[in-house]
């Protein structure tokens, strides 16, 4: 197979979830990159079949179907392989995966703000699930934090601490910790158990030699070399190798899968972020992106820090989403907080059994609107708490070095919240309530509910999520990768405009004038959601003029403020409701207003 | 090409079951090959590590990690009694003597002078595995699993709390229709799984407990009686470990469903026989639904494990609103795409129900019954 950017022209893609394996054929044609077919198939990694290439040869048999091209053939390799008739085979396979459950691991460190979450940063932006973080600051006993590690099964276990140079004892603990607790691997449980030590360089050998009783050790840079740097880079490469070869290697039928790629296989949100990144950083914008599935929901940010570098991050809720984690939304987020959105009136009995039979009959789809409508009043509680905990996480690092580690307790001013939603200027959804809603309005209305957005912000979708696809692709030939992202998997919808002011002012009437290429096309008006109408295509500037000295639209307080958006079906999505959301009683009647102006109640309806 | 898989729950009288019984860790398998063994018989056996308790010496004491040796009175590998004597230290001319005792009988696997800690290891606890379901055993892998098969009356559940339970199954005198209050269960009910109505009371089921029963299957159950019984709202759906002594099994859904009709019959055929059950439930990938594995019934009919589809004149059962929990039977399945009333396009079957109306439905929201 061929891997020189140059030499490609029909490049097959799969993404094996834990349901679903998706294959993605991307073609060049006239000198431009497009997703052209797309086959799917029920992924085999669980008994009876556990050979996760059944699934995926059933995936490429339905793009060979599809596109009536020549792609799968018997022999050691599946693949017709392009030579000589250009319409024929493929020229590379690609592959990301996130079945069985994903890349899971273990986090240790020795202060929970510090050096764990850098630990936890890593783990994550390597695409990994951080089943447990534990820290020697963590309040708990070591019976305690021996015991809970001691009933996970981890793929892969994450252990820092200490800056360079630093105290060495704390680390050195927890390694004893990890040796005592023993936790085993989730595959091949004859094999030792992978451990990163990123932590103090001058406690590496130590550590090293204690954990080396019990498990594989790697010993990588540090981590959180000083208090105000963070070097994730060769964490996470090291998560990647033992992804390859411990936890990929030993599950059904990987071994297989790998033998057929040249390129090795990505953890799936390990693809979705180097894609966001490449996107962030090719454009110059500040990207909040969220993949909301059945169980779990991921949010991807790159936003420029103080320092001027595109800091990226990434947070799994792994108990937030769409079906099988419905009723956790519930659970999480209160009945409350999810009936506020519905523009109609649901008992609370009723809303509770409903989402309770979704969570058990997670494949059933609403049929009426209403339910329609309860479902994505569930997303936008989902969105809203998963961005709570992303900006949690999504930390910068500044101020000046401390001189000891009990100095290290008192860094709390040296950190601040890199997820501005001032500053953001383009929010992607992807997964099925997003990508599917039968109206993109509906989509739309769910990012500006859901983030609570403000300022004025992009909003888009990804249209059949292949984000994952695209994210290898990118790490083959990333200007096809880039095309195909902006012409074939972002659908713009349009900008949201949400101005913003103090919660003491009463603010009335307009609070801010749009314009579109200097000419006037509305306003938005206080406690007000509507849509100003423009070209459902191309692109423009959109100028927006504060009412008030205390409105901020973006540029702060009274000032204007103006950059290229690209247009959408949806418009100018402008929602005159302040931050926080204080929504007027009765809430059914304001929603259903919020509704009828975006066009999203059927004639007739609830009046 | 793929196909699509039409969710349907087991309920059969005869089919073959086969459970795998795999310890946690290595140990010991006590069956062979060929052996028939009953439900409750112990047919594998490890021992579990104890806890690893850290003693923190060399800050108790106060002393440097590195003077930690000369203060040891105990070496690796030493077995030791709670109180036993660790370490100790004595002040100018012997007096003042410090000392640290442990806190946990067991065995010293630790002693570390790089932090001054020691780790006592408690003693193991074994643990047994149980057959689960009375059959044959079919293989054995040594020091790891048994497995066996029987022939069995099978009923999966749609969801359900509580573990892995043994008990006799009673049919009690409640229509499927009725909603079950403690009126209906018995004062007395050891070692018993109760079946019948719907939508329990929360009296109900502390009645049940206090009655002494291991098991509860019902049609539906109401969000609030959930919370109630486990005493928490469940946000996942991965279930079976609740720390309840009756394990719960509800067949159709939430709310206020009866119990469908070929449910009742199938386990009626067995009341009074001993049933294995486990409230277990994963909804994810690799789903595993909550089971009832009772005797087989001698005169039904061995189902033949053939994948039942969606065709013209299956019964079906609605699994979402407008017509949820509705039974009825299909009419029509069009190939073609068919708008629904939320504005998605999807593939649908056309129906009448069993209270006579004609209804279009997405075919995601059928279960074969």
């Amino acid at each position: 197979m061929k891997t020189n950017p140059q030499d490609l022209k029909t490049v097959l893609v799969t993404d094996c979830g834990s349901t679903t394996t998706k294959a993605l054929l991307f073609e060049r044609r006239e000198d431009r990159w497009h997703q052209t077919f797309r086959g799917e198939a029920p992924t085999t990694v669980e008994e009876p079949t556990a050979d996760v290439t059944i699934g995926a040869v059933n995936a490429f048999t339905e793009v060979q179907e599809l596109s009536g091209r020549a792609i799968v053939k018997e022999g050691e390799s599946p693949f017709v392989v392009t030579e000589g008739n250009p319409s024929q085979g493929i020229d590379l396979y690609l592959s990301t995966s996130s079945a069985g459950g994903g890349l899971q691991m273990l986090v240790a460190g020795v202060v929970r703000n510090i050096t764990t979450e850098s630990a936890e940063r890593a783990a994550l932006g390597a695409g990994a699930i951080v089943m447990e973080s534990v820290s020697a600051d963590d309040g708990r006993e070591d019976y305690e934090r021996i015991e809970k590690i001691r009933h996970i099964k981890p793929d892969i276990v994450l252990v820092t601490g200490g800056v360079d140079g630093g105290a060495t004892s704390h680390v050195v603990e927890m390694a004893e910790i990890l040796v005592a607790a023993s936790p085993r691997p989730r595959f091949g449980d004859t094999l030792k158990l992978p451990v990163i030590y990123a932590g103090n360089a001058e406690a590496a050998e130590e550590v090293a030699q204690i954990l080396s009783k019990k498990a594989q050790v790697v010993v990588v840079p540090n981590v959180r070399p000083t208090l105000e740097r963070e070097n994730l880079g060769p964490a996470r490469e090291a998560i990647h190798e033992f992804f390859l070869s411990h936890v990929m290697s030993h599950s059904p039928g990987y071994g297989k899968l790998m033998s057929w790629s040249p390129v090795a296989i990505m953890p799936t949100p390990a693809a979705v972020g180097d894609i966001v990144q490449m996107y962030a950083k090719q454009t110059g914008q500040n990207v909040l992106c969220v993949d909301i599935g059945g169980a779990t929901t991921d949010v991807f940010s790159v936003f420029v820090d103080r320092a001027g570098v595109h800091s990226f991050n990434r947070t799994v809720s792994a108990n937030l989403g769409m079906s099988y984690s419905v009723a956790n939304v519930l659970v999480e987020a209160g009945v409350g907080n999810i009936a506020r959105w519905l523009p109609f009136d649901l008992s609370e009995t009723e809303l509770r059994d409903r989402l309770r039979n979704k969570m058990i009959r997670p494949t059933s789809i609403p049929q009426t609107v209403e339910d329609l409508w309860l479902e994505q009043a569930v997303c936008r509680e989902a969105l809203r708490l998963s961005l709570d905990h992303h900006r949690s996480l999504a930390i910068g690092l500044e101020g000046k070095r401390e001189k000891g580690i009990a100095d290290v307790f008192k860094q709390s001013s040296e950190r601040y919240e890199l997820v501005d939603l001032m500053r953001l200027d383009v929010a992607i959804g992807s997964g099925g309530v997003l990508s599917h809603a039968p109206s993109r309005m509906q989509a739309a209305l769910m990012l500006v509910e859901g983030f609570g957005l403000q300022g004025v912000t992009q909003l888009a979708v990804d249209s059949i999520f292949m984000m994952p696809h695209l994210g290898v692709l990118a790490s083959v030939h990333p200007q096809a990768a880039q095309e195909v992202f902006e012409n074939d998997c972002l659908i713009y919808l349009g900008p949201s405009v949400v101005p913003v002011y103090p919660a003491k002012r009463q603010a009335q009437g307009e609070l801010a004038t749009v314009f579109l290429n200097e000419t006037r096309i509305g306003s938005v008006v206080a406690g007000a959601v509507t849509t100003l109408a423009t070209p459902s295509s191309g692109s423009g500037v959109i100028r927006v003029v504060p009412s008030h000295g205390f409105v901020d639209v973006g540029a702060g307080p009274g000032k204007p403020f103006e950059r290229e958006v690209t247009l959408g079906e949806c418009g100018v999505v402008c929602d005159g409701r302040n931050r926080p959301f204080v929504l007027p009683e009765p809430r059914a009647a304001s929603q259903r207003t919020v509704f009828a102006n975006l066009g999203l109640l059927q004639e007739g309806a609830y009046v | 090409m793929s196909k699509a898989l039409t969710p349907a729950l087991a309920v059969t009288s005869r089919t073959i079951i086969h459970r795998r019984r795999d310890l946690p860790i290595a140990g010991e398998v006590l069956v062979t090959e060929g052996d028939v063994v009953i439900g409750s018989q112990v047919v594998a056996r490890a021992q579990l590590d104890g806890e690893l308790r850290l003693v923190r010496v060399a800050e108790l004491l106060g002393i440097p990690a590195s003077d930690l040796p000369g203060a040891l009175r105990v070496r690796e590998g030493d077995a030791v009694q709670e109180g036993s004597l660790l370490a100790e230290i004595r002040g100018l001319w012997g007096f003042f003597r410090s000392t640290v005792i442990s806190p946990i009988a067991g065995t010293i696997e630790l002693i570390s002078t790089a932090t001054g800690h020691i780790g006592v290891r408690a003693p193991s606890t074994p643990l047994d595995l149980s057959a689960y379901i009375g059959g044959r055993v079919v293989s054995v892998v040594p020091h790891r699993s048994v497995a066996i098969e029987a022939e069995s009356t099978f009923v999966q559940g749609i969801f359900g709390v509580g573990g892995e339970r043994l008990g006799r199954l009673r049919m009690l005198a409640v229509p499927a229709t009725t909603q079950l209050t403690e009126l209906h269960i018995p004062d007395v009910a050891e070692g018993e799984v109760l079946v019948g109505g719907h939508s329990p009371t929360s009296a109900a089921l502390a009645k049940a407990v206090k009655a002494g029963a291991v098991g509860c299957i019902t049609g539906s159950i109401d969000d609030r009686a959930l919370r109630d019984y486990v005493g928490y709202d469940i946000g996942v759906a991965l279930t079976g470990d609740e720390s309840v002594s009756m394990t719960l099994i509800i067949t159709e859904g939430f709310g206020s469903l009866p119990m469908s009709e070929r449910v009742l019959a199938t386990l009626g055929a067995i009341n009074g026989e001993v049933v294995s059950i486990n409230g277990a439930t994963q909804v994810r990938a690799g789903a595993q639904r909550p089971e009832i594995i009772g005797p087989m019934c001698e005169t039904a009919h061995r189902e033949d494990g053939r994948e039942r589809s969606l065709s013209v004149g299956a019964r079906i059962r609605v699994i979402r609103v407008p017509y949820f929990g509705v039974v009825g039977t299909i009419n029509d399945l069009p190939h073609e795409l068919v708008r629904i009333e939320t504005g998605a396009s999807v593939r649908v079957l056309r129906a009448t129900l069993d209270d006579g109306r004609q209804v279009t439905v997405p075919r995601a929201n059928v279960e074969l019954v």
